[in-house]
């Protein structure tokens, strides 16, 4: 089985770690961090990434701005995202679902919604 | 001598034959043998065939509605061990649900534990607690207070959801917050809802942080995150992590960023007098 490469977008160290300890249970897998948007558009055109997890409220540069980026981007497009936030208004999560993210879910996060959520985007 | 030599080779020839026809009666036999086996193969096969084709024939005198009540007691037994397998299926299911649950819970506190003492950053410790209540246990709006020994007061020191120029310093003995500071006992509303008229009077949650007996300051939990329901088990661990792991990281680091500045002093000092 080929390695499955995530890169988590996380302005939180705390988060990025959390993510990391769950993403880990998925075997054979390699995790990418990147502290902003700016940083993970660097580590996605250096990797091949097979799915992105990012934070909505981040320095520098946002995922709302990351994930319309992403899909501008004929390279990255077909890339799964999933936005993983504090924001948990409706109009939040319609508004990131219609720019392209595949999934929407609020924090604090359940280990086992993030794992199946990555599986069936993945078709693990 | 002729003669003798074809005695013996007569002889030698008899034995010859005689070894050959051993043989060939002891190959005959064993063809005989094979035959036989083939035989008894074939009608065990027939056996068993008829056997798996015919219904199961009853022993001799004993009455069709006794095997009937057998073969009902067998499907009843049976019926009875599946019904244990079925509940023991069930008992391991929920056994991995909540062995799932708790790696997830242990997961979070390893987190918290791990980040809180990865530095010796007074400020960096604060923003790690900040995270913390954020996005492991969901909270919106929260406040932590440092203990002012010298005036016994409690002093915000960071926040989150609400500018820390507006969060009123409090006395111990004061109020929700300053009550659980003084009695250094955690303080949980029983009403968590948003009819609280005041959450900043009312707050959900008081930790106090305690090193041992010594009080150095409280976590105070207002409001929580819109799609927060409301508190679950591990966020009573991690308050319970908090309340020690917090307070000897804010209480390490103030140290080492005191002795640090110090260490500078009177570096300064010396260089002074070596000059």
């Amino acid at each position: 089985m080929a390695s499955l490469k995530f890169l988590i977008i996380e302005d939180s160290p705390t988060m990025r770690q959390l993510i990391r300890f769950a993403l880990n249970r998925i075997p054979q897998t390699e995790v990418i961090e990147a502290a902003d948007g700016v940083d993970g558009l660097k580590k996605l055109s250096s990797n091949e990434i097979d799915l992105i997890l990012t934070d909505i409220n981040m320095p520098i540069m946002d995922g709302i701005k990351l994930v319309t980026l992403v899909r501008s981007n004929d390279s990255y497009k077909d890339i799964p995202i999933i936005i993983i936030t504090t924001e948990g208004a409706k109009e939040d999560k319609d508004r990131a679902m219609a720019l392209g993210a595949d999934a929407y879910i609020t924090k604090p996060i359940q280990a086992n919604d993030l794992l199946s959520t990555v599986k069936r985007l993945l078709n693990l | 001598m002729d003669n003798e030599k074809k005695d013996k080779l007569f002889e030698k020839g008899e034995e010859f034959l005689e070894m050959f026809r051993q043989g060939q009666e002891f190959t005959q036999e064993l063809m005989r043998e094979n035959e036989r086996l083939r035989y008894r193969e074939v009608q065990l096969e027939e056996a068993l065939k008829s056997k798996l084709d015919s219904p199961p024939t009853l022993p001799e005198g004993q009455e069709a509605s006794d095997q009937l009540r057998i073969y009902m007691e067998r499907i009843k037994e049976l019926e009875t061990r599946l019904g244990e397998v079925e509940k023991e299926n069930v008992n391991f299911a929920q056994r991995y649900i909540d062995v799932e649950e708790q790696n997830n819970n242990l997961a979070n506190l390893y987190v918290a534990s791990f980040q809180l003492h990865s530095t010796l950053d007074y400020e960096e410790v604060l923003q790690i607690i900040l995270e913390i209540i954020i996005n492991l246990i969901g909270a919106e709006k929260f406040a932590i207070f440092m203990l002012d020994e010298k005036d016994n007061i409690l002093l915000p020191a960071a926040s989150e959801g609400i500018e820390l120029n507006d969060i009123q310093p409090v006395g111990l003995g004061q109020g929700v917050v300053g009550k659980a500071a003084e009695s250094h006992s955690s303080y949980y509303n029983e009403n968590p809802s948003d009819s609280r008229v005041d959450p900043f009077e009312d707050p959900l949650v008081c930790i106090p942080l305690l090193i041992k007996e010594e009080l150095i300051g409280v976590i105070t939990l207002y409001t929580l995150l819109q799609q927060k329901e409301g508190f679950v088990a591990v966020d009573f661990e991690l308050f319970s992590l908090l309340a020690g792991h917090a307070a000897t990281a804010i209480f390490s680091s103030r140290l080492y960023t005191e002795s640090k500045r110090k260490l500078s002093t009177y570096q300064g000092f010396l260089d002074l007098l070596s000059q």
